[in-house]
């Protein structure tokens, strides 16, 4: 994942389109010019760099176009997209980004929620936790997963060592990555340890935000903690919550740092991200890949919409 | 508040947890799990990189024992030094200071002209802009990777740090100008009302008044910014090979002789150098950053 997407805060409706009045002075005036050559750079930046590749992405995935050939593209309609669907490696890579994206997202909210509530509680030392928290999220996740994949180590790693010699809870050594039957949920687990804490953190921003005193309302109401909870944390905390889960599912759906470091592009891993890079980059099919990676796209919209609808209903 | 506290010393509150203010025995026990539980979540989040500075100094014998040994017996800094007098790793290290630089220079200063406008000045298109530029960070980077890849190659910039930085631009400009787009629109209206009356034109305004005034958020953003290219793998990996490779693909290639034979002391070496920096610059600036990284959240 690249980190300034994920803390690339919502987007806020922008301001209800009312008129202006028309600027009359001519200070106005020079505003409004002097506005349109301050945008202009970045607009263009946008525009050739992301706006253009990516209207290039779609117009290609109907093309049989390859790298480094000099046979002529051919429009192939959904050609590449019909291949996908019968690319067993497709459909198992769009099976570990589901599996992957929901179990972190999952795991990582139920803990954040959990470990920003302890930090929100007032006690000495609350800001120690929380500077600790953001190591995790500060590490590259490069580095990140070359450090798990030491402390996974079959032979001299730290978690076998614990496991087996320390506490006797297995009896040998697992290869955590090798063995395609853990080597997912290892991963899952390095993803839950990297991103909970940042989880974490939003939701702590959101609790920062409820008031005290309805607590102390309840309490005198006689509400238990734990009914406070889920009557009025849970609910207050909901806007928090959605934010954070759009961040969080949009970066597990493109997943690819963490599994490609660990795994490269084994087939018990692959995931959606893995398997356009691979087809494109690494097999020059441009056409293909670039279908998959406008398959990515649109399920990545979709979740946009969906969680944009409920933040719309939330608010009304 | 409950009077049976008041004689007691202020203990903090543990308001998700206990249930009532008395001392009892369930309240002692409800305390000792709180501890346990904060030490664990230190714990947690600090161990892997401590462990990899602690095993990072382990003479080589003891890196690959089993049973592990956990504190060495002596301080070996041959990992350091191998990995310090190494051409490749010296070259990625300079390529991710002048690309996260580079980036982070062009980002914040096309960025905040985008951002004054976007935050204080009225035009029409402003709507537009806002959410063409708002969609860019959301859309996956696999999503142009390939057209990416064949601009770039077709530029003749492929394995050169320029095109790093052009990449880097998509993710980092469009935050760049909603994070400082917020900070502006925050500012009080006088401020150019008051350059105005003293015969300033706008642009003037912006610079002498306004962007002084936004230097705190110029240093999130760039901090930002900066971690976000710093960190960088999947465009680092797939637009540059050697002269212009960065340190992520670098760490993440480190091979041994055979591929079962990974040099951990020297991975380890390699990644608490790249790391620690960052781990410096945020404990530095944590306030600065849970601000930048909560600030959209909680309008949200």
């Amino acid at each position: 994942m690249t980190q300034g997407v994920a803390t690339a805060p919502l987007p806020q409706p922008a301001k209800p389109g009312r008129s202006y009045d028309l600027p009359q002075s001519g200070w106005m005036k020079a505003r409004e010019r002097l506005a349109w050559l301050l945008v202009a750079p970045s607009i263009l930046v946008v525009v050739l760099v992301a706006l253009y590749p990516l209207l290039q992405s779609f117009r290609l995935s109907f093309t049989n176009a390859r790298f480094g050939s000099t046979r002529p593209e051919l429009y192939v309609g959904f050609d590449n997209y019909a291949r996908l669907a019968q690319d067993n490696v497709f459909i198992s890579a769009l099976g570990h980004t589901l599996v992957f994206t929901v179990a972190s997202v999952a795991i990582e909210t139920i803990l954040g929620i959990a470990v920003a509530l302890i930090i929100n509680s007032n006690f000495n030392g609350r800001g120690v936790v929380r500077t600790s928290m953001l190591i995790p999220w500060a590490i590259p996740t490069v580095v990140s997963s070359q450090l798990w994949r030491f402390m996974y180590n079959q032979d001299n790693g730290v978690i076998n060592d614990v496991l087996v010699n320390r506490l006797g809870i297995l009896s040998s050594p697992v290869a955590w990555i090798a063995n395609p039957s853990t080597s997912l949920s290892a991963i899952i687990a390095v993803d839950v340890w990297k991103t909970t804490p940042f989880m974490a953190l939003l939701l702590l921003a959101g609790l920062q935000i409820i008031p005290g005193d309805v607590y102390e309302a309840a309490t005198v109401d006689g509400a238990s903690k734990w009914q406070q909870f889920w009557q009025i944390t849970l609910p207050l905390l909901k806007p928090a919550l959605l934010v954070a889960l759009i961040f969080r599912t949009l970066d597990a759906f493109r997943v690819f740092d963490v599994v490609f470091v660990m795994k490269g592009a084994a087939l018990d891993t692959i995931t959606l991200a893995i398997y356009a890079r691979q087809t494109m980059i690494d097999e020059q099919y441009l056409g293909r890949g670039a279908a998959a990676s406008v398959f990515i796209f649109f399920c990545i919209a979709l979740l946009v919409i969906v969680y944009s609808r409920l933040v719309r209903v939330e608010e009304t | 508040m409950a009077t049976t506290t008041a004689v007691r010393p202020v203990m903090p509150d543990t308001a998700m947890i206990s249930g009532t203010r008395q001392w009892s025995l369930g309240k002692v026990i409800n305390r000792i799990l709180f501890w346990i539980l904060v030490v664990f979540i230190i714990f947690y989040t600090v161990f892997p990189f401590a462990w990899a500075l602690l095993s990072s100094i382990k003479p080589n014998a003891e890196l690959f024992t089993s049973p592990v040994v956990y504190w060495p017996s002596a301080i070996n800094t041959t990992f350091y030094q191998f990995v310090l007098a190494n051409g490749d790793f010296l070259l990625a290290l300079r390529n991710s200071i002048v690309v996260s630089v580079s980036t982070v220079l062009i980002s914040l200063a096309l960025g905040s002209l985008c951002a004054y406008a976007m935050g204080r000045l009225q035009f029409r298109g402003k709507t537009p802009v806002m959410y063409l530029i708002l969609s860019m960070t959301m859309f996956p980077q696999i999503a142009i990777l390939g057209s990416l890849y064949q601009m770039i190659v077709n530029l003749g910039l492929y394995d050169r740090l320029p095109a790093l930085i052009i990449a880097y631009l998509t993710f980092t400009l469009p935050f760049t100008v909603w994070v400082l787009a917020n900070f502006f629109r925050a500012m009080p209206g006088e401020l150019e009302e008051a350059a105005m009356v003293d015969g300033a034109t706008p642009f003037q305004a912006f610079i002498r008044i306004l962007l002084p005034l936004a230097a705190p958020g110029l240093v999130t953003t760039g901090l930002l910014a900066f971690i976000a290219a710093w960190n960088e793998y999947l465009y680092a990996l797939t637009f540059t090979q050697t002269r212009a490779r960065t340190v992520q693909p670098a760490i993440a290639s480190f091979s041994g002789n055979t591929q079962f034979e990974l040099p951990w002391g020297n991975i380890l070496a390699a990644s608490v150098l790249v790391t620690l920096p960052l781990v410096i610059l945020v404990l530095i600036f944590q306030r600065k950053i849970l601000a930048g990284l909560t600030a959209g959240a909680v309008k949200g």
